[in-house]
């Protein structure tokens, strides 16, 4: 499941969290780090706020699980969770890349304005919720409420997704190969065009995961919520 | 069988018998009416217009014999006001403790935005951003910008997070306690929509729960998640609408909130549905009050600030205020009147226009208007509409904002000097004596001339 390390990658800064705190690791990240390629991060035993705004062109590996929040509102940096992470992964990302070898909680790319999220394993509640432009690869399942009211970006979801995907959908779009146990308020399957399987081709080789594009199904809005008329059905 | 009494009905000079309905006075009427004929609720802007237990009930003991005033236009009577202090490294330093409250770019104008930093500066105080991100013109004037994070995270980026001075979680406002933002498709302008990644011109709905936190353990993770983003450097407000505020506030501390805002239900809105506006919340005055008896219970009412918003109009709101325990206020309605909402007219190279004609398009008239959601504010406060906009122009906004902030300040010390103290954060309950009994039950204030409090002392 683990990424293969590129070959002569550069030796890395280590923070070991067990004897080092979180604190200390941002605090280093969010400085000079232009002769720093690669940081690695032992133990970091669920902790919270791992690698949070950083803000530059470096490569952290976490070595095993992390709590909530980690790579929140990444900024170039490429950060890579070899365990499971635990709500808002890449949460408000804006540009980089976070990759989560096994499962993400609740939120994970809650609000990303860009980057690419990369999510080997199911993803759990509201998956990609507030997305505002970045992608997300779903290696497996997503749970309920995911996409929602997602308003740019795309999700690709490789599994199956639970109850209300999409619901309040603006501009995102989401692609599923497996089944939808229900689709949320102004989400519609919509055909699958040429640039559509593209899409889904470049997302699923940026995120390393196979998986034939053709397969998937389009979900996007009906765009039915996005004015107030006061002779339709009321849904508020 | 005696007959029944017949009652009289007022026949007015015409003739015809007028009863009206106090359950189903024009007022219920023309709601229903209106329900009837659209199958929508009423969305307006602004804050609850009835009449509700307020600031106005309270009065100050001024010094007499029992206390010692001073000296109204020579002694020193300090306004200095220090936010953040729990925590935050560099925590807010205020002149006055009469802050901005958070309005949006999107229900505001850039010029406004401009108008608010620029008078904020000059009188020493903050402005706050509002849901739909930072603007250029206010980060560039206002020097000291808290940046609110809201639940859309319209526009929400780490850069901007960088750039401001302290940083407001919002978890609800007093207009509308448990909902979210609205910003109809006329407000909602390229720029607008850019910021918030919306489709220009749809009415949008922001989210009233934050993505990627649920309850009170998740916000103790997320403020340490937004303090490890700023290297701890700058204070975390929270603002919370007042509803249960005594649990709320406690729950703000627990937390590890720096400054807890609470916004009574008086508290405006650019949009919102009018059955949200006057009926979810509590008013202001027992907010106040059940948030200073929570910090108080926690014991940490020296580390954590309390600001109040909600209906603060005057230097003697703010003062009672303060007296009740607030460490500051906040003014969003307030200094919308002062930029020119609901006057009769707006100002163009210094000569007054008249803006009448433009209220009656709106159905309304100067001093009623509440159509800040329609976008077409007939004083350019309010909207996005590159026309109506340049009716207010910066500098004469900035002056008039710093002015109405001056007044306020200076009748607030004015009040302080008499109930004698060098230093308004020394204005106390006991300076306070409630009018009305709703009054004195929500506030803790005793009834005027009696040592009365509902609810505490005995009758």
């Amino acid at each position: 499941m683990v990424r293969v390390m590129p070959e002569a990658a550069p030796a890395p800064v280590k923070f070991d969290l067990s004897k080092q705190s979180v604190r200390e690791l941002n605090q280093f990240l969010h400085g000079d780090l232009k002769d720093v390629a690669r940081v690695r991060v032992e133990n970091p035993d669920g902790a919270h706020s791992i690698a949070v705004a950083v803000d530059a062109p470096v490569r952290i590996e976490i070595a095993g699980h992390a709590g909530y929040y980690a790579a929140g509102m990444n900024q170039q940096g490429t950060v890579v969770i070899e365990g499971n992470a635990g709500p808002g992964v890449a949460e408000n990302m804006m540009s980089g890349r976070v990759e989560v070898a096994g499962f993400a909680s609740g939120g994970a790319g809650a609000s990303a304005h860009g980057g690419l999220l990369v999510i080997r394993g199911d993803a759990g509640l509201r998956c990609g919720i507030s997305l505002k432009g970045g992608d997300i690869v779903v290696g497996g399942d997503v749970g309920s409420f995911s996409a929602f009211m997602a308003q740019a970006g795309r999700i690709v979801i490789c599994g199956d997704a639970a109850e209300g995907l999409g619901d309040s959908i603006y501009e995102a779009v989401l692609y599923i190969r497996g089944d939808i146990r229900s689709l949320g308020a102004d989400a519609v399957v919509q055909p699958m065009t040429a640039d559509d399987i593209a899409a889904v081709t470049s997302l699923l080789a940026a995120a390393g995961i196979e998986a034939p594009a053709r397969e998937f199904k389009r979900v996007g809005s009906a765009r039915k919520l996005y004015h107030w008329n006061a002779d339709a059905d009321q849904e508020y | 069988m005696a007959t029944r009494p017949v009652p009289e009905i007022p026949i007015a000079g015409d003739g015809l018998q007028r009863e009206e309905s106090a359950l189903y006075d024009r007022r219920v009427l023309d709601y229903i009416e209106r329900a009837a004929a659209t199958g929508l609720y009423e969305i307006r802007g602004l804050g609850a217009k009835r009449r509700l237990p307020h600031f106005d009930d309270l009065v100050f003991l001024g010094a007499s014999l029992s206390r010692y005033p001073l000296e109204g236009y020579r002694e020193k009577c300090t306004t200095r006001t220090i936010l953040g202090t729990r925590f935050a490294k560099k925590p807010i330093e205020l002149d006055i403790p009469i802050t901005i409250a958070g309005m949006s770019f999107g229900s505001l104008s850039a010029n406004v935005k401009e108008a608010l930093g620029r008078a904020a500066t000059a009188l020493g105080t903050s402005t706050t951003t509002g849901d739909g991100g930072m603007t250029q013109e206010e980060r560039s004037s206002s020097k000291t910008l808290i940046y609110q994070c809201l639940p859309s995270r319209y526009g929400f980026n780490p850069d901007d997070l960088r750039k401001a001075d302290a940083i407001e979680i919002v978890i609800g406002q007093g207009a509308k306690p448990g909902g979210g933002g609205m910003l109809l498709g006329q407000k909602v302008s390229p720029r607008v929509a850019k910021m918030r990644t919306l489709p220009a011109g749809i009415d949008q709905r922001s989210a009233c729960r934050h993505p990627d936190w649920t309850g009170p353990d998740d916000l103790v993770i997320k403020i340490k998640e937004l303090r490890e983003a700023t290297d701890w450097e700058k204070p975390i407000y929270v603002k919370i609408g007042a509803t249960r505020v005594f649990h709320d506030v406690k729950l703000c501390v627990h937390a590890g909130a720096d400054v807890i805002v609470v916004d009574g239900m008086q508290g405006g809105t650019a949009a919102t549905q009018l059955a949200f506006i006057e009926h979810v919340g509590i008013p202001t005055l027992a907010a106040v009050r059940q948030a200073v008896e929570a910090l108080e219970e926690l014991n940490v009412k020296e580390d954590v600030q309390l600001i109040v918003s909600g209906g603060v109009r005057t230097g003697a709101d703010v003062a009672k205020a303060l007296a009740l325990g607030a460490d500051a206020v906040s003014i969003g309605q307030g200094i919308l009147m002062a930029l020119g909402c609901n006057s009769g007219s707006y100002v163009q190279g210094g000569k007054h226009y008249s803006a009448e004609a433009d209220y009656r398009l709106l159905k309304t008239a100067p001093g009623y208007c509440h159509h800040c959601h329609t976008g077409r504010c007939p004083v350019g406060v309010t909207t996005q509409d590159p026309v109506l906009e340049q009716r207010l122009e910066p500098e004469v906004g900035a002056r008039r904002v710093s002015n109405y902030l001056k007044t306020l300040n200076m009748e607030l010390t004015m009040i302080a000097r008499a109930c004698g103290k060098q230093n308004v954060h020394h204005l106390e309950r006991e300076d306070l004596a409630a009018l009305t009994i709703e009054s004195a039950a929500m506030s803790g204030v005793p009834l005027a001339g009696t040592s009365w409090i509902p609810g505490v002392t005995p009758t």
